[in-house]
């Protein structure tokens, strides 16, 4: 059982009308891992996330949460996993102290409410109504609601829209403490450095399909384009240096003095491009290797144009 | 057997999230649902404004003031039964309503739908938290009545049966309401409702007033069947009045089924 994903999602299709928000979707989570999944807004990740929930029913392919069906075997599922919605999902004239200790007692081994409130800085706002909570506090308590009952897995909507960087860092801090007292999770996300710091594995989906998936390292690795960068003494030949590199490189002097070689950034390439500077008596300075950031990953696969 | 309790301790060891599901007792799920339900209630202004203000100003105003001919006797004798079967109207039909018409639209309906709390656990609680408003309305109600004046008679048991059925009945109506139409047009729509029938269900005003045709329809209200139970047997002293319990029955049945096929719950 241990050796079944804690999340498994197999060729999902949902549709609304005639439009497919998710088109064979594939997803799996491991057990005791933090999974990001990253994706353009109207990418299906919300529509991805309620199925697993139990919320909706899929049109085709399997899923599979804990081992149980979410649907037919909801009421054996839900006691089992947290879930953080988008927004919403409080009384608006329940207290924020008072909504995490109901939402607890609907539970058999829960955290300490307080601990929680105190983890994420509520301290201040026990006594206040929902719907008198700022938007960054509204989250936190969603998010204190979704961890409280001791699930297995944990399903976070984007957990940190909206928060100041203190909030953010407290949430990420809940959420590496979750991961290391085993509990798996599911997050959706629009910050890529959220993705970078927190998962263990990252998918992008888009259009309704999983587009990538790997660790954030993998991601970025991934991909045969690459930048090297160094200084040198200005007005380098850079056609000799050409010459000794493969065919598909490029070079350029961008300032005077400072060089840039786009291509297959290997570790030939770096040894080829420092012996060429030590017969030509030049000390590369600032030799660097750039690596791409999540960020243009997921540019890259997913485009430049605006979503709606 | 020792070797699964170890396990079992061992996985709840640990750190402080380290899992541990699993859902609480269904009688204390229940019971804690329908303390905070019944909170929400009774911190929500427009609520008591509702359920307490409004019926206990209307007894009061109309037994100590000759605006409306209520017949032959005490103007109390006649208005109390018809402000008890109000008070069930306010809370199980138009609180109720609005109540879970927001509940749904600010996800907290979605929300509760994926926690260890079953449907069914939800609406039983919904319905306690209905009963003890209830009680408390009852409570207050008779109270002002007596001061003014009230002499009941009849069966107990008849006004406890009256109460309930009508208390299904609006029930099901309020819930089919919230489930379907958007937050905003439910309130409208349970407080335009909540008007009509204080005027045309035989509350304060006799039935005889209207004529015989209308007559005849507003009876088959089930706040008319209500009010006009609640007086047989309070004013008139009147046995089990089957007629009007049939009629509540009916539109129990029908609301019942009719909100537990049509609600949705986002």
């Amino acid at each position: 059982m241990r050796n079944e994903p804690a999340v498994q999602v197999t060729g999902l299709v949902k549709r609304y009308g005639t439009k497919a928000a998710v088109d064979g979707l594939d997803l799996a989570v491991p057990h005791g891992s933090v999974t990001a999944v990253l994706g353009p807004n109207g990418a299906g990740k919300t529509t991805t996330v309620e199925i697993c929930e139990g919320y909706r029913r899929a049109d085709a392919g399997s899923v599979r949460v804990l081992g149980l069906d979410p649907v037919t075997q909801g009421a054996r599922l839900r006691p089992r996993i947290g879930v953080m919605l988008q927004s919403g999902g409080v009384y608006p004239g329940a207290y924020a102290e008072e909504m995490l200790r109901h939402t607890a007692a609907l539970h058999a081994h829960p955290v300490d409410p307080a601990l929680l409130i105190e983890r994420l800085g509520l301290e201040s706002c026990g006594r206040t109504a929902y719907r008198r909570l700022s938007g960054g506090q509204q989250q936190r308590l969603a998010l204190a609601m979704a961890v409280v009952g001791r699930p297995e897995l944990v399903f976070l909507d984007e957990p940190t829209a909206g928060l100041d960087p203190q909030a953010r860092h407290a949430t990420w801090d809940l959420v590496r403490e979750l991961r290391a007292d085993g509990v798996s999770v599911v997050l959706t996300t629009h910050f890529m450095d959220e993705a970078e710091q927190l998962a263990d594995q990252v998918v992008i989906i888009d259009g309704g399909r999983s587009i990538a998936r790997g660790t954030p390292e993998e991601l970025c690795r991934g991909g045969a384009e690459g930048t090297l960068r160094f200084t040198g003494r200005p007005g380098l030949d850079l056609a000799s240096l050409l010459k000794a590199l493969p065919a598909d490189t490029a070079a350029a002097e961008l300032s005077p003095g400072s060089y840039r070689v786009e291509g297959k950034v290997d570790p030939q390439l770096l040894a080829t491009v420092a012996s060429w500077c030590a017969q030509h008596g030049v000390m590369p300075d600032h030799l660097a290797v750039e690596r791409r950031t999540l960020e243009d990953v997921f540019l890259e696969l997913t485009g430049r144009e605006l979503r709606g | 057997m020792t070797a699964t309790t170890t396990a079992a301790a061992d996985r709840t060891g640990g750190g402080t999230f380290t899992p541990a599901p699993g859902p609480a007792r269904t009688g204390a799920m229940i019971r804690a649902q329908a303390v905070l339900e019944t909170k929400m209630l009774l911190r929500n202004g427009e609520q008591l404004l509702l359920t307490v203000v409004i019926p206990a100003l209307l007894l009061v105003v109309f037994s100590a003031v000759d605006i409306v001919d209520t017949g032959a006797g005490r103007s109390v004798d006649f208005l109390a039964p018809g402000i008890l079967a109000l008070a069930v109207l306010s809370t199980a039909f138009t609180g109720q309503a609005i109540a879970t018409g927001f509940e749904r639209r600010y996800g907290v309906l979605k929300r509760l739908g994926a926690s260890p709390l079953p449907r069914w656990a939800l609406l039983t609680a919904k319905t306690c938290s209905v009963l003890v408003t209830e009680l408390l309305q009852v409570v207050l109600l008779t109270a002002i009545a007596f001061a003014l004046g009230w002499s009941p008679h009849g069966n107990p048991l008849a006004v406890l049966v009256l109460l309930l059925l009508g208390t299904a009945a609006f029930s099901g109506l309020g819930l089919l309401m919230a489930g379907t139409l958007r937050a905003e047009a439910t309130l409208a729509a349970a407080n335009l409702v909540f008007l009509l029938l204080l005027i045309g269900g035989g509350v304060i005003v006799p039935m005889d007033k209207f004529s015989g045709g209308v007559q005849d329809l507003l009876k088959l209200l089930p706040v008319s069947a209500l009010s006009d139970g609640l007086r047989d047997v309070l004013q008139h002293g009147a046995g089990m009045p089957w007629g009007d319990l049939g009629i509540l029955a009916v539109w129990a049945v029908v609301g019942l089924a009719a909100a537990s096929r049509f609600f949705r719950w986002e």
